[in-house]
């Protein structure tokens, strides 16, 4: 039961993952996964820890180099496309001592490929704008250091927008972050889709992965099932996905602890 | 007083003294903030002690000390940068191997000799007392090259402090600029040597970042603040060496340790007293 795609426009063909194996370490990973994001599209990945939803990030991400099979962003491999990409990390690999206010640690994401030189005002706007957009413009001069867990995530997020990405990657944006935060972060998305943004996140938070994305992507080293929430309703599909009922998932929260 | 200060001015050797302190201390700052911020403090050392074996060498063959212990820095920092990669070992394990190793084979090199002779003993300890015009302008010159290129690569330094996964997932080339920083870093430390030598010269390369980051939020204002405190730290340093005829590489590491003991203290929010201070309310209530 997948969901047919609106064919990609030519400005913003978001993602086309086609036939990709993963293998790491000698351990097959992932094998013959087929996604697609279109633009205006929010596709949540959804799978039990070792499904492989990481790794299919890093190969879109152009960390790593699929088996085989192709990876296309805006028609063009990752490693070409990396101006259309914006990635929102999980908080925990970030060096939050670092000593940089939150309006320069936005901006740097903007700047990062620019080598010498000073910031044009477009650069300073369009970094303004995503900080403005995150609810952060009154804590713009703040260390990043002094931030909550949820200030943070938004942190996080205002980098990659700094971007003005085609294709928003975004890492376990829920795990960790307070109420407010999390209703900020689906409006935003909301938002950014009707833009025409492309985003594809992976999640443990089934409730969350449900209030925002117009498709869920079950992964279990493959794509297992691909569909509109409200079309994955089948305990069958998450049987075979995840070894327990999706009601079990809902229970607990967390596909996570269902593993 | 003024005679006090005055006094070392008159002589050659020590102004050429004040002047490769100044610069070394600003050079090792400007380097050195990126490694104390990205808790590299280690491979400065490992560095530092990887100039030894190529010292050494330098002074077996008659070479230049200097280029063959920067030769040996680099040629270390950048296997240090290589063998990290493989993330089996942590990065601290693999500086840890290289740091003792290089040691060792400065030390069997320098055994081969007869005459272990104040040459050798000078790069160890410092010779800020001993140096030629020459060594001034080659330390100003690495110097400005250095300051230079932390400023052109200030963004991606910062970027891939933050976080090296997206910074790679942008299009940085991450594993060329840790290349870059090592042997800045090397390069730093050799231009230190000259001033403090190659057992003190980490003090010149983190002590005063660490002690600005006590008391600031902002690269900007650390990096500026560490200057001045290690300026003002190499400047006292030689004043009290020249007047009390103790050692001037030692003296001057006193001095910076000194004021980061200070800073420890006293720092405004993060020092030891501020928090106290903070913390007694809640003990009264």
């Amino acid at each position: 039961m997948r969901a047919d795609h609106e064919n990609p426009t030519p400005e913003n063909p978001g993602l086309q993952v086609s036939g990709v194996a993963v293998t790491l370490g000698g351990n097959q990973v992932l094998h013959d996964v087929d996604l697609a994001v279109a633009p205006g599209e929010t596709v949540g990945l959804i799978g039990p820890n070792g499904a492989g939803k990481t790794t299919l990030l890093r190969a879109v991400l152009g960390l790593l180099t699929p088996d085989t099979g192709t990876v296309r962003i805006a028609g063009e491999p990752p490693r070409g496309a990396r101006g259309h990409l914006g990635y929102v990390p999980q908080k925990h690999g970030f060096a939050w001592d670092f000593p940089i206010t939150v309006a320069a640690a936005v901006l740097n994401a903007r700047m990062v490929t620019r080598w010498g030189g000073a910031a044009r005002r477009a650069d300073r706007d369009a970094a303004a704008r995503a900080v403005a957009r995150v609810g952060l413009t009154d804590l713009a001069g703040r260390p990043i250091g002094a931030l909550s867990g949820g200030q943070r995530q938004r942190v996080l997020v205002a980098r990659a927008l700094a971007r003005e990405p085609g294709l928003l990657l975004l890492d376990e944006p829920f795990t960790g972050v307070d109420v407010p935060t999390q209703e900020l972060l689906v409006g935003l998305l909301g938002q950014l889709a009707e833009e025409g943004t492309a985003i594809l996140m992976t999640t443990h938070d089934l409730a969350q992965a449900r209030a925002v994305c117009t498709r869920l992507c079950l992964l279990n080293r493959t794509v297992v099932a691909d569909g509109p929430p409200s079309g994955l309703d089948d305990p069958a599909l998450w049987l075979r996905a995840f070894g327990v009922a999706e009601s079990e998932l809902l229970l607990t929260g967390t596909a996570k602890e269902a593993t | 007083m003024i005679e006090w200060l005055t006094e070392p001015w008159q002589l050659a050797f020590m102004q050429r003294a004040f002047i490769v302190a100044l610069i070394s201390a600003v050079v090792c700052v400007v380097v050195g903030a990126f490694v104390v911020l990205r808790g590299m403090a280690f491979i400065g050392d490992a560095v530092a002690h990887a100039v030894f074996p190529g010292v050494a060498v330098g002074f077996v063959l008659h070479a230049n000390l200097a280029l063959t212990g920067a030769a040996a820095g680099i040629v270390t920092a950048v296997a240090i940068a290589l063998i990290s990669q493989t993330r089996r070992l942590n990065e601290d394990t693999v500086i840890g191997i290289f740091w003792a190793g290089s040691f060792g084979l400065g030390i069997v090199i320098v055994s081969t000799q007869d005459a272990y002779t104040g040459d050798l003993t000078s790069f160890l300890f410092g010779q800020i007392l001993a140096l030629g015009d020459s060594d001034v302008i080659a330390v100003a010159v690495v110097g400005a090259v250095l300051v230079a290129l932390t400023f052109l690569l200030r963004r991606q330094l910062i970027a891939v402090s933050l976080d090296r996964e997206t910074a790679k997932a942008s299009g940085l080339p991450v594993l060329v600029l840790d290349m870059v920083l090592y042997a800045m870093v090397t390069a730093a430390i050799v231009v230190a040597l000259q001033a403090v030598g190659n057992v003190l010269v980490l003090a010149l390369l983190v002590t005063p970042a660490a002690t600005a980051r006590m008391g600031t939020e902002r690269l900007g204002t650390m990096t500026a603040a560490a200057c001045v405190l290690a300026a003002f730290g190499s400047v006292a340093g030689l004043y009290i060496s020249y007047h009390y005829d103790l050692a001037a590489g030692g003296m001057i590491v006193l001095v910076l340790t000194g004021m980061f003991l200070l800073a420890w203290l006293a720092a405004p929010k993060h020092g030891l007293l501020w928090k106290r201070r903070s913390a007694a309310p809640l003990e009264a209530r």
